[in-house]
């Protein structure tokens, strides 16, 4: 299987420049356990472009949050990179020392994490917290990294006296804030988001949203987007891409896949979540529940789960529980695994 | 179902209030102050209906479900159930009377069940705390309430032990649980915000589900727009501890009254209305102030605020076909 997704160039809101910031290349990531290796991530080519947004979506235990972690460069026993690359403007990172790895992580990619409630230290002042971060990337003093501090936080709309703030002083909302503020703290190209507003409030998600949007585009870094949430991701992803049991399944332009999705599996995850305006049906989601990965089932991944794989379309049907599917181009930017569309059938 | 006489209403709180004490602003020494979480809530919720009860975290929802739930004392206002009201302070005999009638799910399943315990265990355990069924018959009646939930077959599943399961799976016998006492009433908290998208909408289809066969009554507490809208039949919209709009639920999304619920709905994520295309109605303040008792309690954040709004406290005043809102502007003609 070839690197399918090269390039970017079919973004829809040219926010970037064009030119290939990250590249992962079959990545492979496997956990130890006491059988055989599990494997979480399985062959994934994902590129993100400089500036641009991309939403990396898929069910719990898919693989996404590895994925993040894997570019990161902070996968830690059990887990471990079973494979593949991550190229960061071309240079592979894997190869990288424990030095250059950690000089890479925060300067060139920073990660707000999933529980951004819990990743600032409750026993220290906010301030220092950014000073301390800042000290370990550059020669700075403390009271210009303060006041460097105190800018960022202004910049994610906290008032910037806040930086002698203890974290429990903070509004769940302004420590995310906060976390955001520091991912920004270096001026990264490429900021990870893992579930960064899943914790939070309707109205402080979408603030936050919002402001990230803003900052991008002031700033101009690219943003991978992990959620499980694809509602979320159709309004502020520019591209698409799911995951599904450690592979990716489809990516497209993010109204591209809202609009015509073709893998059964996205189309079941678009009807999982019911709409606030316009006519309401009832749905069905997705039948069955994702493999276990110690022991996946052969063939296309989602069969099991897949109201087109019958047995009574006996060819499609041993290709479906055979044959692994890959990725194939269906429009400009589009790419599905899925034999029944590429036999016609969708 | 059962002999319960035709009521079109099997719970109705009135006046529901509960306030915490907090402490002063700065130093211990500061009188504590009286947080309002619940503010003279009245609503009623009839037997096969959803009523859904949306707001942000701190609105105060959650103490609502928890007050009738019993699991807090109202600071005032009663709770009648069937048409009788039930007292402020129970022995445990009531309680577990009441209890029979009114259950409740909570947000999380992952803490909600013990997990050293099996499935057959956690739902067989109201069976005996109620003595709903005779010692011998409780397996099979276990076995009919995970058939209820969808969890097939009853057999193996009862046999699991929580960690071996699922979120979904797990939420659903917290639901099996739930059902075991046959209540008339359940109080769902949040039941879907800890579970992946994917499968939310199998638990909402449960509860929809429950409620026509069963003719329960259920009050759903959820953040979630998007859901309350796909499950509820009425709405209820709370801020700051009280009901700021009321109605039938798509009345009350199609056309919002209140500028707290336009406010709701301009935030969540919703792919049909466009790509990029909404902004939000209002901004958060960073720093809440203090509630003021003389003055609407959305005014500091309200786009539509006129003089009024920060001297004299709307009241939830009548807006037509079933609605209700407490807003100066778009809801006048209340007033205190």
């Amino acid at each position: 299987m070839s690197s399918v997704l090269e390039g970017s160039d079919y973004r829809e809101r040219p926010v970037g420049t064009g030119e290939t910031l990250l590249e992962l290349d079959e990545l492979v990531v496997e956990y130890e356990t006491a059988g055989p290796p599990v494997r979480a991530v399985d062959h994934v080519n994902l590129t993100i472009g400089a500036g641009e947004t991309v939403g990396l979506a898929g069910e719990s235990g898919c693989g996404k949050s590895t994925c993040g972690n894997a570019i990161m460069g902070i996968l830690r026993s059990p887990a471990r990179l079973a494979g593949g690359r991550v190229l960061f403007r071309g240079e592979d990172i894997t190869g990288l020392d424990t030095e250059e790895q950690r000089r890479y992580r925060w300067r060139n990619v920073s990660m707000v994490f999933q529980s951004a409630m819990n990743a600032l230290n409750p026993v220290m002042r906010v301030g220092d917290q950014f000073a301390d971060m800042m000290a370990a990337h550059e020669n700075i003093n403390k009271k210009d990294a303060i006041e460097r501090a105190g800018d960022l936080l202004e910049k994610v709309g906290i008032d910037r006296r806040r930086v002698r703030s203890y974290p429990h002083q903070l509004s769940g909302g302004m420590r995310q804030r906060t976390v955001i503020a520091m991912a920004l703290a270096l001026s990264p190209e490429l900021v990870i988001m893992d579930e960064p507003t899943t914790a939070l409030d309707v109205v402080v998600q979408r603030e936050i949203l919002e402001e990230i949007q803003e900052l991008q585009k002031e700033l101009g870094f690219a943003v991978l987007f992990i959620t499980h949430d694809l509602s979320l991701l159709v309004e502020f992803a520019d591209r698409i891409a799911i995951m599904y049991a450690g592979e990716i399944v489809e990516t497209a332009p993010a109204r591209e896949l809202f609009e015509s999705s073709r893998h059964p599996y996205t189309e079941g995850l678009m009807h999982s979540f019911p709409p606030l305006t316009g006519e309401m049906t009832r749905l069905i989601g997705i039948p069955g529940t994702p493999p276990d990965l110690a022991m996946p089932p052969a063939g296309c991944r989602f069969h099991p789960r897949c109201a087109f794989c019958v047995p009574e379309k006996a060819a499609l049907y041993a290709r479906q529980t055979t044959e692994r599917p890959v990725l194939r181009e269906v429009g400009p930017g589009h790419f599905v695994a899925c034999h029944l569309v590429e036999e016609g059938g969708r | 179902m059962s002999a319960v006489p035709a009521v079109d209403q099997a719970l109705e709180v009135i006046g529901l209030s509960k306030y915490f004490e907090v402490p002063g602003s700065e130093h211990f020494w500061q009188p504590r102050r009286k947080l309002h979480a619940v503010d003279d809530v009245s609503f009623t919720l009839a037997p096969g209906t959803i009523t859904a009860l949306v707001g942000e975290s701190g609105s105060g929802k959650t103490t609502v479900a928890r007050l009738i739930a019993r699991l807090y004392e109202p600071t005032s206002g009663k709770i009648v159930f069937e048409g009788r009201e039930e007292p402020r302070h129970v022995n445990r005999t009531a309680n577990l009377r009441y209890r029979r009638q009114v259950q409740m799910i909570f947000q999380d399943p992952f803490d909600s069940l013990n997990p050293v315990k099996t499935v057959s265990y956690l739902i067989g355990r109201p069976l005996r705390i109620h003595k709903i069924v005779p010692r011998g018959q409780e397996q099979e009646r276990v076995h009919e309430l995970l058939e209820t939930v969808g969890l097939i077959p009853p057999g193996v599943v009862a046999a699991k032990y929580p960690h071996e399961l699922s979120g979904g799976q797990r939420q659903r016998v917290a639901i099996a649980r739930a059902l075991a006492v046959t209540p008339r009433v359940i109080l769902a908290d949040e039941p879907t915000s800890m579970l992946d998208v994917s499968i939310r909408i199998g638990i909402l289809n449960l509860m929809i589900r429950l409620k026509e066969e069963h003719d329960l009554a259920f009050l759903f507490v959820t953040h979630d727009l998007a859901s309350a809208r796909y499950v509820a039949d009425e709405l209820l919209v709370m801020y700051a501890g009280q009901i700021v709009e009321r109605g039938p639920t798509e009345a009350v999304l199609s056309d919002p009254l209140h500028p707290y619920t336009r406010l709701l709905i301009s935030a969540a994520p919703d792919p049909n209305a466009g790509l990029h295309a909404r902004k939000l109605a209002a901004r958060t303040p960073q720093d809440l102030a203090v509630e003021q008792e003389s003055a609407c309690r959305f005014v500091g954040r309200c786009p539509l605020a006129i003089d009024i709004c920060s001297t004299t406290p709307p009241v939830l005043a009548e807006a037509g076909r079933g609605r209700m809102a407490r807003c100066h502007v778009t809801a006048p003609g209340g007033t205190q």
